[in-house]
């Protein structure tokens, strides 16, 4: 059953979790360097000031990418919360970030090039284990809706390991996490400038912080597909995945888009699909 | 409600600094100092940036940088001119290729001399520049009023 509810709830709170998350994950990085650290709600400061801060933009349609990328992860997280399509939510999820690169592209400017077409590496790098991820779920339990998905009691986890560690391994992607932020960064990495976010500045750069929020509430949530059949497991494994982001975080430097793109499509093709056909000889091929 | 004093942001550009200076900006991001305590971060991006830090003095090479780095900073915006030369050129101040302090090309607010100035005292300079910070942001707000009678300076 979709519940448009939970969609909504997700709209008002995702927002707040996610920069609460960024907080403790500030907080916890400055302490594995030895520093104390920002506030807890520094993220909130973050995005406060820079919606008052001036709208310095190269073209309007900056703008309009921006609102988009927000739009589109609100539209695909709400979607996933209220329980519908996985296909459509991954499908929202992809257009969001294009409408981020076509923003970078927007601007003349050759550091926000070279950002838009890390962004799109990390994509195309991303894309085909997060749909193993959908497609191994559907097998496990015969339906791509979330609310399906979220209901089972059986524990997804035993069956799609291989998939979960491919999926972990397409967070720290997804999550800008060093080895694989390639794009752009929460840290002081400056050879191309700020990436795809460097020609946004003030209110739009606050509309994509604060998309990254809904974005680090939705994987959380893909997370919680995992271990649906117990809350508590499921809390506990979110806690502890995104705990080992932030220690890999702090221990890899950045690799080159190469290595992004061949490991993580050498991992989805060992993990994801061996994983599927191991599954589909054992269940005897797909019953419908 | 004002966020800005709380998430202040810097650019660091090392106008032919002798590295003295930049030294100790970079000194202020380590677990010693630690700027992060106050939200302020080190972008490298002039378009992300609030407070315009520059260590040494003009030369020919360096105005036309100077100046469209500041350009390229969205308002309210405020810079802070760190060590002796940045302030008035120091003791390259006669040297046939200097032109001086850093506001001979742009208006400075605030001035942290030294040779090479302590980072106890950069980040008193970056502290004290935010509440400037905060005025230009209201004048900005309210430019009929112009001045920001509400807040008084720290």
């Amino acid at each position: 059953m979709i519940s448009p509810v939970y969609g909504l709830v997700y709209i008002l709170l995702a927002p707040v979790a996610g920069g609460i998350v960024a907080g403790i994950d500030r907080k916890i990085t400055a302490r594995m360097q030895g520093r104390v650290g920002p506030p807890l709600l520094q993220p909130f400061y973050d995005v406060g000031k820079l919606f008052e801060k001036e709208n310095l933009i190269v073209t309007r349609s900056q703008n309009l990418y921006a609102l988009s990328y927000l739009v589109f992860m609100l539209v695909s997280g709400a979607l996933f919360y209220a329980g519908g399509d996985l296909l459509l939510v991954i499908f929202a999820f992809t257009l969001s970030h294009i409408f981020l690169v076509l923003g970078a592209y927007a601007s003349s400017s050759p550091y926000s090039f070279i950002g838009a077409e890390r962004e799109l590496i990390q994509i195309i790098a991303y894309e085909p284990m997060i749909i193993l991820s959908a497609v191994g779920m559907y097998m496990v339990t015969k339906s791509f809706f979330v609310s399906d998905i979220a209901a089972t009691t059986i524990p997804i986890i035993l069956y799609l390991p291989g998939i979960f560690i491919g999926f972990l391994m397409v967070l720290t992607i997804k999550l800008r996490k060093s080895p694989f932020d390639l794009s752009t960064s929460h840290h002081a990495h400056q050879e191309i400038v700020k990436g795809v976010t460097t020609e946004f500045t003030g209110p739009n750069l606050g509309k994509i912080e604060i998309a990254h929020w809904y974005e680090t509430v939705f994987l959380f949530g893909f997370i919680f597909l995992f271990f649906a059949f117990s809350v508590p497991i499921a809390l506990a494994a979110i806690v502890i995945a995104y705990l080992i982001e932030i220690l890999i975080d702090n221990t890899f430097t950045r690799v080159k888009w190469q290595f992004t793109l061949r490991s993580a499509w050498i991992v989805a093709g060992m993990l994801g699909l061996v994983n599927l056909a191991v599954l589909y000889y054992l269940s005897g091929g797909i019953q419908s | 409600m004002t966020y800005l004093k709380r998430s202040p942001w810097i650019i660091h550009y090392d106008a032919s600094s002798c590295n003295g200076c930049d030294i100790e900006v970079l000194a202020c991001l380590t677990p010693m100092y630690d700027i992060e305590r106050f939200g302020i971060v080190n972008t490298g991006n002039p378009k992300h940036a609030d407070v315009f830090v520059v260590t040494g003095s003009i030369n020919e090479q360096n105005k036309a940088v100077i100046k469209n780095i500041y350009d390229q900073i969205p308002n309210p915006k405020v810079v802070v001119a760190v060590g002796i030369c940045a302030t008035s050129g120091g003791v390259f101040r006669e040297c046939y290729n200097v032109c001086g302090g850093i506001d001979k090309i742009i208006p400075v607010d605030v001035y942290v001399p030294g040779c090479a100035a302590r980072p106890e005292s950069i980040i008193d300079g970056i502290v004290k520049s935010l509440g400037i910070l905060e005025e230009k942001r209201l004048k900005m707000k309210n430019p009929d009023t112009g001045q920001s009678s509400t807040v008084g300076r720290k």
